[in-house]
């Protein structure tokens, strides 16, 4: 393997992982407010088709991209009504949402899978983008591969550095106190469920926008599970959110590259590779128990009532 | 447009919840109708959507329901997976009235053969199976005359010699394709080299399209797929290379990648089986058909061809077609170097149906 397959590895891996990078770290916020929404494979495959049906409808991609976004929040809304104002069972709702959305979205993709769409395109920055290596590596992307990178710091700043993340994890951790402490504590977590689908819609949209330009039925194939997968596995951590989703972005394209270079091992086992690669990593960074307990939003998954505490 | 429930519920979950329902008070009124019509029943695998296996399949349907209009009364179900759900559709379909039933995919071949055990007034036939009873018929296509086809086109407009395959799953049919594709690329262009990846999924327009990428990064510079979707066409056109398609004209998802796609054929089969059940004729085939039956073709070739290896195509398309050109004539030759079928003979049907091998030149091995 020589360096330039090693950069088109690194750069197709960044692309395999900003889905999940949207998705993960939406999700993240969510839990931190205490809240767990199942529903993020349903809220990115209708952000998915809405986006894909603006962009068609109007031409515009970053319509599109917004579409995307409105339609995983208008989704996310659903389950805090239900979830929040109606207090139901939140992983049973999170579970309904996900079926709702992968019906709600073959039906609202009826008529598209057969638009070709031209898909967002990478940028090209002169001087920068020709550079040897540095150009490829890191000035080559989509607009949306750009955003989710500044998505993370942002969210580290919010969720760590600013009085309003302290907020959302203090609700996370007691809604009681919380709301003794006078925050609107159902306020809140419907900002953090609505942000979260939104981030999801956004991943929706990057896999019929620009991923692979198209509409499909169940094209998200189970991606959005991934992404509450890698918030567990990371123990509510955004680093590792992020160091997990590259990772099975990685396993997966090298498994490719691995197998399209004739080495011999079968391509099934291959195929597992990047579930396995991305569970061990996780597990192995984040052993101790301790921490993933100090990690754990301790309401999550928890209702709040407000007369009853 | 079919104003049929299920075309719109998509679902499988919702559908199981709702389909007992639906089909149980749809057939009734069904039989009530119209006792004289034959009706004719299909069960698919997936959503008809607007290219690849079901919607080939669909298009056949339609050529039929033209061709018989109000002597026939159709029925779709579409999305039914394989196992359980579809011995459950196939029997209500048989309980109610539907004389004729075509299963389109490989899964459905057992629940059709208890269905049709319990049936026998009813005729079945299922697409791509190898069992056979007195009223349970199969059928499947030559996919690989088309393949060896599209593999001379592919040898041909290469300039690295190097071919990609995005790959489903290793079984027969596809290492047929995969093996026609090569062997007709080598007729043109003793130099060409393919590689082969496998992504282990009908369909996941994201993998295949990772799939398609890795195979450009590592050289090829034409690209076909096994694999349901148009991702891999896309992938070609957005990094200036070309494709080949299955199963559709897939040409407007690439317009400038595209040179041409192996594409399916069902609606004259379905005529003529629907024909001989009309006239009281019908007989449990099994039938693997060609392009000389019509059933593999492909889809016209894009300006990029030049016209002298048009020519030859088509030449090879006749040959094929008179069965002068066998695309597993021998010599075949295994990467190991094994000879498979010797120079003079051509590979039997029973053999191609068990293939487990690739032939010389593609790199890697097989996973078994």
């Amino acid at each position: 393997m020589n360096a330039d397959t090693v950069i088109l590895i690194l750069v197709a891996t960044i692309t395999a992982g900003v889905p999940l990078i949207f998705a993960a770290l939406g999700e993240l916020v969510v839990e931190k407010s205490g809240v767990l929404n199942l529903g993020v494979e349903g809220m990115m495959i209708v952000g998915a088709i809405s986006g894909f049906m603006v962009a068609a409808e109007s031409g515009q991609l970053w319509l599109g991209v917004l579409a995307g976004a409105g339609a995983g929040m208008l989704m996310a809304l659903i389950f805090a009504f239900i979830t929040l104002t109606l207090m139901a069972n939140q992983v049973a709702t999170g579970l309904a949402l996900t079926i709702f959305g992968i019906g709600l979205s073959a039906y609202m993709g009826q008529a598209y899978s057969s638009v070709a769409l031209e898909g967002i395109k990478s940028l090209h920055i002169s001087l920068l983008s020709d550079l040897p290596v540095l150009g490829q590596l890191l000035f080559s992307y989509d607009p949306l591969v750009y955003l989710a990178l500044l998505l993370f710091p942002l969210l580290v700043w919010f969720l760590y550095h600013s009085r309003g993340g302290l907020i959302v994890r203090a609700i996370g951790e007691s809604p009681t106190s919380a709301h003794a402490l006078g925050y609107p504590v159902i306020r809140i977590r419907y900002l953090a469920v609505l942000f979260g689908g939104a981030m999801a819609g956004i991943g929706g949209a990057y896999l019929s926008l620009a991923y692979t330009p198209l509409w499909s039925e169940g094209m998200t194939a189970g991606r959005g599970w991934i992404a509450l997968a890698l918030v567990v596995f990371a123990t509510w951590r955004p680093g590792r959110v992020l160091l997990g989703a590259f990772l099975f972005g990685g396993v997966t394209i090298a498994q490719f590259h691995v197998q399209g270079l004739g080495v011999d091992i079968p391509s099934q086992f291959l195929s597992m590779l990047p579930y396995l690669a991305t569970i061990a990593v996780l597990v192995l960074i984040s052993r101790n128990a301790k921490t993933i307990r100090l990690n754990a939003p301790a309401s999550l998954g928890q209702a709040f009532h407000r007369e009853v505490h | 447009m079919m104003t049929n429930p299920f075309t719109t519920q998509r679902n499988p979950r919702l559908k199981t919840l709702l389909g007992s329902l639906l089909v149980a008070s749809s057939l009734l009124l069904g039989t009530a109708q119209a006792e004289d019509k034959l009706k004719v029943g299909f069960i698919y695998v997936s959503p008809i959507g607007d290219a690849g296996w079901t919607y080939q399949h669909d298009t056949g349907r339609k050529a039929l329901e033209e061709k018989f209009g109000d002597k026939i009364e159709v029925k779709v179900l579409d999305t039914i997976p394989e196992g359980a759900e579809a011995e459950r559709v196939t029997r209500e379909l048989a309980s109610s009235g539907y004389k004729m039933i075509f299963g389109t995919s490989f899964g459905y071949m057992n629940p059709m053969l208890k269905v049709a055990k319990t049936f026998p007034d009813t005729h079945f036939e299922h697409a791509t199976g190898y069992k056979t009873t007195d009223n349970l018929g199969n059928y499947n296509a030559r996919f690989y005359e088309g393949r060896y086809l599209a593999g001379m086109i592919a040898g041909s407009m290469t300039k690295d010699n190097k071919l990609g395959y995005v790959a489903a799953f290793p079984i027969p049919e596809v290492l047929q394709g995969i093996n026609a594709y090569m062997l007709g690329a080598q007729s043109v262009n003793p130099k060409i080299e393919m590689n082969v990846v496998w992504v282990n999924s009908w369909f996941d327009p994201g993998r295949e399209r990772e799939a398609a990428d890795t195979l450009i990064d590592q050289g090829a510079d034409v690209i076909t797929h096994h694999t349901d979707s148009t991702a891999a066409v896309i992938a070609a056109q957005e990094k200036k290379k070309y494709a080949i398609a299955y199963h559709s004209d897939m040409s407007k998802y690439g317009k400038d990648a595209h040179l041409t796609a192996v594409t399916h054929h069902w609606g004259d089969y379905y005529i003529k089986q629907v024909q001989s059940q009309l006239d009281g004729t019908w007989k449990p085939g099994s039938i693997w058909g060609g392009i000389k039956d019509g059933m593999v073709d492909l889809a016209p070739m894009s300006d990029a061809v030049p016209a002298d290896v048009k020519t030859k195509v088509e030449a090879a398309k006749g040959k094929i077609k008179d069965g002068s050109l066998h695309p597993f004539a021998g010599p075949v030759v295994d990467q190991d170097g094994k000879e498979i079928v010797a120079a003079g003979g051509n590979m039997s049907d029973e053999a191609m149906s068990k293939m487990d091998f690739y032939v010389k030149g593609i790199t890697g091995k097989l996973p078994k």
